[in-house]
């Protein structure tokens, strides 16, 4: 044991309570990938596609996205401060609010309660306990980095904070409603502006949920994993800045051919072309680090997650600025192309990094191996195929719609809706089967580390008399 | 001194939030103070009580992660939905619900296209009756649920406070009204609402010959046209077979036109076609109910409105043939339908 203890418990709760509410997003999204092909899937008023979406994206974005960010930021926190949270009984307390807010946050989606924004559908009492969790997630990540005990703060601590600041604007503006019941509002703002400052915030939810604090994870775990330093601390300086810079100004290439004022438009597509920059910063980044030994690819079974997840990264943030342009716009927003998208950062960059992050830190807590290699890579090729299989699908059905929406003969539509519509049956079958794949490599997932801590618990409870357990790493 | 922010970290952080905030000031907040984010199209009105406890509904269902409410400019939406959207149509949506994905069709101008609350209705119940490959859900259990006229009463008193230009007088009498209705009925008069501050495409009914012949006659090339037309825009509410449904969508092919024995000449099948329910005035049938009928002057051309009244011709000729040996359904084909 150093002068100090690094607060695992919370780290390790957060991590745990991350994975609970993924395998609950996770299944909720396989049931409702059925739905969209079996309306006689829709059981009950509370489990219909309409209410259960919702749950899906919120139980991920926020249960297994945002639990994993809080546990990981406390590590990369603790780690680049060396020395414990400064408040760990706070965060205690804001991992059991986390809980029950998620919780709540599941049972009203489900009951119905939403402001029908998305990734702001919470009402208001949860939008509260929301501020209040983040409120805490700032006071320690703060009050620890002030308290720090290393001079300089490491790139992923610049996108902890950045993450820290912009979460609370965003949420906090876009959430402003007036309250009319319980559990319903109606959102300060009408009509176009409502349009705008939800996409500014929904754009923004991708931004420094999915993305800055992603980072944070990659420049810190990659580095810890393969041993490499990273490649240019002068690239990471700039393409933080022209990050964090950029992303606030385009919201509303989600509004695209909407009734939003052009000008707003358009100034979010040139913004939004312009984050291909600072986006690939980090990719040339992450490549040119492990690019100083690839033999770290077959040596540290992590660093494939680590440099795929970023590749990802790398394609989502060309397709996106690509996605925001009129002409491609007008052929595949509204269709199945964008949650092809949106699978490719979510399962592909988001999950990969988190995972392989997790799988960093749960055998550390206890001074041990993880359980199986041989599982984690099982994991990672069923994360892969499964990812792969659901967005290509996707983009094709999505192309497809978008074309028959717009074909007209003689000033005439060739295609109905509903003729456009069954032909995504099959596409959305195999969207189910990519899911399934998918969903059984994160099951390996969740095995591996459930037995890692088991056995760390055993190991800990037999040294436990003996000798206090060295902190590691 | 550009290296010593990375050792302070609460002037790092005001740095951030100054960086983050450029972005969001140019796009976010300063448009709030440009007249151009404040339209409001004249003929729009506030939610009556029903609508709002309707919209209510809508996203308490999630009907938004289907169904978008928003009409891009492009020629093909234009064609398939109607007039794109306005900036004035939703001064009164709070949130808005434009949606971002369009698993099922676009819903802006569904009072153009669908004003037919029964239609709305049985659509609701069982979408499957009406579209036998849609993956909708059924929401039949909106009619068990009786709506609560003081909830919806606070509702609008919560609007009114953020200036929606509701009265208590107004809220009292349009609540109360509200006593016995099923969620079902406010979420169709909510959906059959939808667009209706645009003004629809109208023909001049009272210029219209009601004797003119169908030009098109017996053509076939114009039956097999109506035909695909008539799939694609009639057959939702009147049936694949053109027999309508008992008690609300009337058959084609009978000799009862819009609730009175005898058909209809080829110029008063124009008129109903290209007029919807306005046509009534025109053709003074007392026994037809008012509104329902989408009026289709917009959507279709002359011409496509003669053919359509071909298709009906010669299918009313085979019905007569056909009735006596066989049921329903073997002239409605299996191509699937417009919505």
């Amino acid at each position: 044991m150093n002068d100090y203890r690094y607060d695992h418990r919370t780290v390790e709760g957060f991590i745990l309570s991350a994975i609970v509410w993924g395998v609950v997003g996770i299944l909720v999204g396989l049931l409702i990938s059925v739905q969209l092909w079996a309306p006689g899937m829709n059981f009950a008023p509370y489990l219909t596609y309409g209410r259960l979406r919702p749950v899906h994206t919120n139980g991920l974005a926020f249960g297994l996205g945002v639990g994993a960010i809080f546990g990981l930021s406390y590590w990369i926190v603790m780690r680049l401060c060396k020395r414990p949270l400064l408040f760990p009984r706070l965060a205690r307390v804001q991992l059991w609010l986390f809980n029950v807010g998620i919780a709540a946050a599941a049972v009203t989606l489900a009951m119905g309660y939403t402001q029908s924004n998305e990734y702001a559908e919470l009402e208001w009492p949860l939008d509260i306990a929301i501020v209040v969790l983040w409120v805490m997630f700032a006071v320690n990540v703060f009050g620890t980095v002030i308290k720090r005990r290393e001079e300089q703060m490491y790139v992923s601590l610049w996108y902890v904070l950045a993450t820290v600041v912009a979460v609370a604007v965003l949420y906090i503006v876009n959430n402003l409603a007036i309250p009319a019941g319980f559990l319903k509002s109606y959102h300060l703002f009408a009509g176009v502006n409502s349009a705008n400052v939800q996409w500014w915030y929904g754009h923004n939810a991708v931004g420094f949920v999915f993305t800055t604090p992603i980072l944070a994870m990659f420049y810190y775990f990659l580095p810890k994993s393969t041993g490499l330093p990273i490649y240019s601390h002068r690239l990471s300086i700039v393409a933080f800045w022209s990050l964090v810079f950029a992303y606030l100004w385009t919201g509303a290439h989600h509004l695209v051919y909407t009734p939003l004022p052009d000008w707003i438009q358009t100034l979010a597509i040139v913004f939004t072309l312009f984050l291909i920059a600072p986006s690939w910063g980090s990719v040339v980044n992450g490549y040119y680090t492990v690019g100083q030994d690839w033999s770290k690819m077959k040596t540290g079974y992590l660093t494939k997650f680590f440099v795929l997840g970023i590749t990802f990264y790398g394609l989502q943030t060309v397709q996106g600025p690509t996605q925001a342009l009129r002409v491609v716009s007008q052929l595949i927003h509204f269709t199945d192309w964008v949650p092809g998208h949106v699978h490719m950062g979510t399962m592909g960059w988001v999950t990969l990094t988190v995972t392989a992050s997790i799988y960093y830190v749960i055998p550390r807590i206890y001074g041990i191996e993880i359980h199986s290699e041989r599982l984690a890579n099982l994991h990672f090729w069923f994360a892969l195929v499964g990812q792969l299989l659901f967005s290509i699908t996707m983009w094709i059905t999505g192309i497809q719609q978008g074309a028959m929406w717009k074909v007209m003969e003689n000033g005439k539509l060739k295609y109905s809706f509903l003729e456009g519509l069954v032909r995504n049956y099959p596409y959305w079958h195999t969207r189910t089967l990519a899911g399934i794949v998918f969903t059984v490599g994160m099951l390996f997932f969740v095995y591996n580390v459930l037995r890692t801590i088991q056995k760390g618990r055993a190991l800990e409870a037999q040294r436990a008399p003996a000798a206090p357990a060295a902190a590691t790493a | 001194m550009a290296g010593k922010i990375y050792g302070k970290p609460v002037a790092f952080a005001v740095m951030a939030t100054v960086v983050i905030l450029v972005g969001s000031i140019v796009t976010m907040a300063y448009p709030m103070l440009r007249p151009e984010m404040h339209p409001r199209l004249d003929a729009l009105k506030p939610f009556s009580a029903l609508q709002l406890a309707g919209r209510d509904l809508y996203q308490r269902e999630g009907c938004v992660g289907c169904h978008t409410q928003t009409v891009r400019p492009l020629a093909s939406e234009v064609a398939r939905y109607g007039e794109y959207s306005k900036a004035g149509e939703f001064a009164y949506d709070r949130p808005f619900l434009w949606g971002s994905k369009r698993t099922g069709p676009d819903l802006a101008r569904e009072s153009w296209l669908k004003p037919s609350e029964a239609w709305q209705k049985r659509h609701l119940r069982n979408p499957q009756e009406v579209f036998p490959r849609s993956n909708m859900p059924r929401y039949a259990f909106l009619e068990q649920a009786k709506l609560d006229p003081a909830e919806t009463a606070s509702h609008m008193r919560a609007l009114m406070r953020v200036g929606t230009p509701y009265t208590d007088a107004q809220i009292a009498a349009e609540t109360a009204a509200l006593a016995g209705k099923t969620e079902m009925d406010a979420l169709v008069a909510y959906v059959v609402s939808l667009g209706s501050a645009v003004p629809k495409p109208k023909i001049d009914l009272a210029k219209l010959d009601l004797a003119t012949a169908n030009p098109h006659g017996d053509d076939p090339a114009a039956v097999a046209r109506g035909q695909k037309l008539y799939v694609d825009q009639c057959s939702a509410c009147h049936g694949d077979d053109a027999r309508g449904q008992e008690g609300t969508f009337p058959s084609l092919v009978d000799e009862v036109f819009l609730g009175q024995p005898g058909d209809g000449t080829d110029g008063a099948y124009f008129a109903i076609i290209a007029g919807g329910s306005d046509a009534k005035g025109r053709l003074g049938r007392a026994g037809m109910p008012d509104g329902g009928m989408a009026a289709f002057a917009g959507q279709l051309t002359d011409d496509d409105i003669w053919d359509v009244i071909s298709y009906l011709r010669a299918q009313k000729a085979h019905e007569a043939k056909e009735t006596p040996k066989t049921e329903a359904g073997e002239h409605g084909q299996p191509v699937e339908k417009h919505q």
